[in-house]
């Protein structure tokens, strides 16, 4: 998620503080992980270099996150063209779980295990969540779901990954009960079965 | 490009529709076969119905074709002739068929089933009989027919295959006894008497009262499955079907089904067919071989059972929409219109009431098309009434208790199942008691009363007189050495003719009949006030013999003898007597056979003993026998079986039936159980299926704990409140018909109430009888198995 | 454990050459809201059908509040089905040809309640759950979310103590499905009573205390497992 967009939407609808930003950004956008206070400052500098925000005051005390902002009319037009335009779907995930998964496959272990144990904590969070919707206002609903809806993906794509690979696995070691028996074959995934399987 | 209109198309659609009839798996294949089986039994039970007539004809030819007993002048004896003597008896009620047989020559007439004729003394049996010789039960016939058996009789030469019947060579018949003939062959042209006027009535009535609910079972078994066929057809839209293409499916599937029925309606009869010799209904049996369809009538029912099955979907689509998500049917019962319902019957009755007063027992034509569509109408009336007023007497009804809120909400979602499965139940309840009615009248019109007392003796023993009036009593003494006889009068008569002139012509004299008898025996005959061994009576003229005036005293009675006289039998007069002028006239009785008496009675020491020891013709006995014990009348048959086999031992019975009537009431009790079981069967598939398409809600209510006794009671109550109704309906109907009819044969109008009462509980019966079959399963139902939904 | 209400031992059951469940054992705590987890042919329906005293297992032990409830006939189990059990289907499989408030009433008047208490109760219920508008319709007339929430009514209406839910969510869209799910939580809370909530969507699931899984008939507590290991 695109913080330094975050950052011009939210100096559209009023100039902020640096701190400001950071507080209002993690209560409305990232709970869990607050931002590093130098992604912030970073993200700040390359907005100023770009023109797309000015300071417009400075409390006394120094420090940017002290100096107040302010968007510029390219800011705006740069808000406006992002918010028009759909979001990349993500066909390539970049978390842990995928290179976890594979890293089973290649092993061979089972990934059942990484599934349930994924699962447990995943749910821990989601009843979590679910929790906070049912107290919450309309924002926190639309938050938690968001998440609900991502997590619940996340783990219906590790069920069905869990399942073709221990399919895989089995088929692969089926086949490789018959090739003992037979001279060596050049297919390398049967190599690197044998491989993984002692 | 594949066509997608015109008759191509149409095919397509049809046979995609036929193929649709198996789908769906397991659940599929036994929606499809328990139609098929629906179908097949009613197509089964068509097929035995049109067979009838080769079946009638078959049997007819075979008795023709042995048939021995003529009128006629019998053939001058030779090398190609044969003696036949009739020795029919009886063991239990089961009658005994028996000929004895003696070539005149070397190359006599062989009867149909035998390759020759027995020897002296030895037997051929038919293989019925020859079982029961064989078995425990008829150790008392086989004291009485000891002879070895040699032969058994072929399938050609018997009326059906669990006729008993014998044929015994002998060598000492008398060719001038009554019952004894000459023949050149054996078979006489039949001359088809045919049935009389009102009979015939009868019989089309029970044919169209039988056929019927028969009909109707077999379209109700078209219908099986129907939501699920719905389900298939808003399918079939979804994939971009129009309305007229989902219909021509519904078509093609009903198409697929009642071909499918046809096959197994034929497999089922080909299979029955085959048992059909092991089965005696009230002594009617037949051959497999008889039982062959007409083939005219059975293209007929090839072709009419799918064209109505087709019709009937067509019909019953007619008034639903098929909609590609789904078939609307759903808020609740379709609202059904009373007014063509009542026009069905009122035009039945229309149809029958110009025949009014038309017919009695000798004459008056009716029209064999116009009864029985009359007929049918009503009754398919009381069918089409059926579902009308179920739905309209459960409308209103709510609450109670939960099984009963359960059945009737059942019942007010959805009338028409239910009532559908009971319309067979109404209209053969209607039809049976149309049926009877006009039965009863008959029955009663075509029975005369024989007059028979059985208080007074019970076994009736007639036989031919060998040795005069020696034989007579010899017989008597033997009878009542019998165990378990309590009395026997024994009495033997002969025509005499009264004042004989010489010459004349023995049919234009005044004949009467003279008895000769012990003082006991005379005393069953008329009201004596002293008897001597020595007396002779004259029996006057009065009610009980139709006024039928003794001869006077002083008369004289000339007596007359057979002869053979170049080849033929001639009557001469051998003896006259006088009576005495002392003989005293006495009020005579009825004989405990219900005989009149007439003529002179006679002790044996009045006779004059030449004319004693002659004395020919037949003696008659009443025994009075212990009760309670059958052996008895076997044990008397065989006595009278050693005495001369043509004797005839007879048990009381009130009343007396025409033959045609008996067959005629045999063939109506066996038509009308077949038709009740299939009708119970069609009611228990129905059953069976309701309970497989609600398998679902039955799970949810099992969950919640609901109790065996409840979802029981629901079941009988959804049962029995139809099946009320349609009672109801059947009485009104029934008695109606019967009405009708009974004015038709101008008879008045009576109600039995017994047979309506009978009728009624016999459908009750079966209606019990299909609740408690079909609760096993709902039971199995309510276990694990059948919560599997997964 | 404490509040233990409906303990499982070592549960197996064989549908012919199948076997459904092959040494199972949980157990569900009064009050607490449980999820059954696994891939379709697991066994988890068969589990709750054992839990619930509708099916018998072959071999195994189910108590329920310290009775043993795999020794109970037929009769003793369909009574306590009818007195502390609630259940909802997939599909809802309410009696087609009952109205909305006859079927909510339904499990009441199987407990002997007469009708009109039976029938005030259940308007009650149908209120509660927000569809007292369906009240004398038939089922086949109302929409699927709707269908699901008078099924809830009927489960909660005698005052179970424990409610059986087989993919009550299974046939509905997202919102009605959650809205399905927060009514009935909330009932559930309420009335103390304890869910047993079958269902494969993690989405249904966090609406659960705590989460097992059933695979190949056994039954997997990742709960109980890190429990025993810090005991």
């Amino acid at each position: 998620m695109s913080v330094a967009h975050t950052f011009l939407g939210l100096l559209e609808s009023q100039p902020r503080h640096g701190y400001d930003l950071k507080r209002t950004y993690d209560e409305a956008f990232s709970p869990e992980r607050p931002l590093a206070y130098g992604q912030v400052y970073a993200t700040l500098a390359r907005l100023l270099k770009n023109g797309l925000i000015v300071v417009d005051g400075v409390e006394p005390g120094g420090g940017p996150e002290r100096k107040r902002y302010a968007i510029t009319e390219a800011g705006i037009a740069d808000v406006q063209a992002w918010l028009a335009q759909p979001e990349r779907p993500e066909p390539y995930l970049q978390n842990v779980l995928y290179t976890k998964v594979v890293l089973a496959l290649l092993t061979g272990r089972s990934a059942t295990e990484i599934l349930d144990v994924q699962r447990t904590e995943h749910l821990r969070l989601m009843r979590e969540l679910t929790r906070r919707k049912s107290s919450g206002d309309l924002t926190d609903q639309l938050i938690c779901d968001h998440a609900l809806f991502h997590l619940e993906a996340d783990l219906r794509w590790l069920e069905l990954t869990a399942v073709r690979i221990d399919d895989l696995r089995d088929r692969l070691q089926r086949s490789v009960a018959r090739d003992d028996h037979r001279p060596a074959s050049p297919r390398s995934a049967t190599r690197s079965t044998r491989r993984a399987n002692p | 490009m594949t066509p997608q209109v015109g008759p191509r198309a149409w095919v397509r659609e049809l046979a995609l529709g036929a193929r649709m009839a198996l789908a769906g798996g397991p659940s599929g294949w036994l929606r499809a076969g328990l139609t098929a089986l629906g179908v097949g039994l009613g197509v089964a039970l068509l097929l035995f119905a049109v067979s009838v007539p080769h079946a009638a004809a078959a049997r007819q030819e075979r008795t023709a074709a042995r048939d021995d007993l003529s009128f006629e002048a019998p053939p001058p004896r030779s090398d190609t002739t044969i003696l036949v003597g009739t020795a029919d008896t009886h063991f239990r009620d089961k009658p005994v068929r028996g000929r004895l047989l003696q070539p005149d020559g070397a190359h006599p007439p062989v009867p149909p089933g035998l390759s020759e004729v027995p020897r002296p003394g030895e037997m051929a049996v038919s293989p019925a009989l020859a079982r029961l010789l064989a078995s425990p039960e008829g150790a008392l016939l086989r004291e009485r027919l000891d002879y070895p058996i040699v032969a058994t009789i072929g399938d050609e030469g018997l009326a059906g295959p669990a006729e008993l019947a014998f044929y015994l060579g002998a060598d000492d018949l008398d060719e001038t006894g009554d019952l004894v003939t000459r023949r050149a062959s054996f078979g006489e042209p039949r001359v088809d008497r045919g049935l009389d006027p009102v009979l015939s009535l009868l019989v089309v009535v029970m044919v169209v009262v039988m056929l019927v609910p028969v009909a109707l079972f077999v379209a109700a078994a078209i219908r099986f499955g129907g939501e699920a066929r719905d389900r298939r057809l808003a399918g079939v839209r979804l994939l971009g079907a129009d309305a007229r293409m989902a219909r021509r499916i519904a078509a093609g599937e009903a198409l697929g089904s009642s071909v499918l029925g046809l096959v197994v309606g034929g497999v089922i009869f080909l299979v029955a067919r085959s048992f059909v010799d092991r089965v005696e209904l009230f002594r009617l049996s037949l051959f497999p071989s008889d039982v062959r369809p007409d083939p005219v009538l059975a293209l007929l029912l090839v072709v009419a059972v799918p064209v109505a099955s087709v019709a009937v979907t067509m019909l019953s689509l007619r008034t639903v929409v098929i909609e590609p998500l789904a078939v609307t049917r759903r808020g609740g019962d379709v609202r059904r219109r009373l007014w063509w319902r009542l026009l069905l019957p009122v035009l039945g009755v229309a149809l029958l009431v110009p025949m009014l007063g038309s017919l009695s027992q000798s004459g008056g034509e009716f029209s064999v098309t116009q009864v029985s569509m009359g007929l049918a109408l009503v009754l398919v009336g009381v069918a089409a009434l059926l579902p009308w007023a179920v739905q309209a007497a459960v409308r209103r009804l709510r609450g109670g208790p939960v099984a009963w809120q359960l059945a009737i909400r059942r019942l007010q979602l959805d009338s028409s199942t239910s009532a559908r499965a009971v319309m067979g139940i109404a209209v053969a309840v209607a039809g049976a008691i149309g049926l009877q009615t006009l039965f009863s009248s008959v029955e009663a019109n075509h029975t005369m009363r024989t007059g028979a007392d059985p208080d007074r003796a019970e076994v009736f023993i007639s036989l031919p007189v060998e040795d005069g009036w020696a034989g007579v009593a010899r017989f008597d003494r033997a009878a009542a050495a019998v165990p378990g006889v309590l009395t026997v009068h024994s009495r033997a008569s002969q025509s005499a003719v009264v004042d004989p002139v010489p010459g004349a012509d023995p049919g234009d004299m005044v004949h009467t009949l003279v008895t000769v008898g012990p003082c006991d025996t005379l005393r069953q005959l008329a009201e004596l006030d002293s008897c001597a061994d020595g007396s002779l009576f004259l029996v006057a003229a009065d009610e009980q013999n139709h006024f039928i005036a003794p001869p006077e005293p002083g008369a004289t009675l000339g007596f007359l003898a057979p002869r053979i006289d170049a080849g033929e039998v001639v009557l001469e007069l051998v003896d006259e007597w006088t009576i005495p002028t002392t003989a005293r006239t006495v009020a005579g009785r009825l004989a405990p056979n219900g005989e009149p008496t007439t003529g002179v009675l006679a002790t044996p020491a009045a006779v004059p003993d030449d004319l004693l020891a002659t004395w020919p013709g037949w003696s008659m006995s009443y025994v009075d026998i212990e009760a309670g014990d059958p052996d008895v009348v076997e044990r008397l048959r065989t006595l009278v079986w050693d005495t001369v086999p043509a004797g005839s031992v007879s048990l009381t019975s009130p009343t007396a039936w025409t033959d045609e009537f008996a067959t005629v009431r045999r063939g109506l009790l066996a038509g009308a159980t077949v038709t009740l079981v299939m009708i119970g069967v069609s009611l228990l598939v129905g059953v069976l299926e309701q309970l497989r398409e609600r398998r679902r809600v039955l799970a949810s209510l099992v969950a919640f704990g609901t109790r065996r006794r409840t979802l029981a009671w629901s079941i009988v109550w959804q049962t029995v409140v139809p099946v009320a109704l349609g009672l109801v309906l059947a009485v009104v109907a029934g008695l109606t018909v019967g009405a009708v009819l009974l004015k038709i044969v101008n008879e008045p109008v009576t109600v039995d109430w017994s047979v309506i009462a009978l009728v009624s509980g016999l459908a009750a019966l079966v209606v019990l009888a299909v609740t408690a079959l079909s609760l096993p399963p709902l039971f199995r139902f309510m276990r694990a198995d059948g919560l599997r939904t997964e | 454990m404490s509040n233990a209400l409906l303990v499982a031992t070592d549960l197996r059951k064989s549908y012919g050459p199948t076997a459904a469940l092959a040494g199972a054992s949980v157990t569900v705590r009064a009050g607490e809201i449980l999820a059954v987890m696994g891939p379709s042919g697991s066994g988890k329906s068969t589990l709750l059908h054992c839990l619930a005293g509708i099916v018998r297992p072959d071999s195994g032990r189910i108590t329920y509040a310290d009775r043993d409830l795999t020794g109970m006939s037929d009769v003793e189990r369909s009574a306590l089905r009818r007195s502390d059990f609630g259940f909802i289907f997939q599909f809802g499989q309410l009696i087609p040809e009952l109205t909305c408030l006859e079927n909510v009433a339904l499990p009441l008047r199987l407990a002997g309640v007469r009708r009109r208490e039976a029938e005030r109760r259940a308007r009650a219920w149908l209120a509660q759950l927000e569809v007292e508008d369906v009240a004398n319709k038939l089922p086949g007339t109302i929409s699927g979310g709707q269908g699901q929430r008078v099924a809830v009514a009927r489960s909660l209406v005698t005052g179970p103590r424990v409610v059986f839910a087989d993919e009550p969510t299974g046939a509905l869209d997202s919102l009605n499905g959650e809205k399905v799910m927060v009514l009935l939580t909330q009932a559930a809370r309420e009335t103390g009573a304890a869910v047993v909530l079958v269902t494969h969507e993690p989405r249904v699931a966090a609406y659960a205390d705590r989460e097992i899984v059933v695979r190949d008939g056994v039954v997997h507590d990742r709960l109980a497992q890190a429990l025993e290991r810090a005991a």
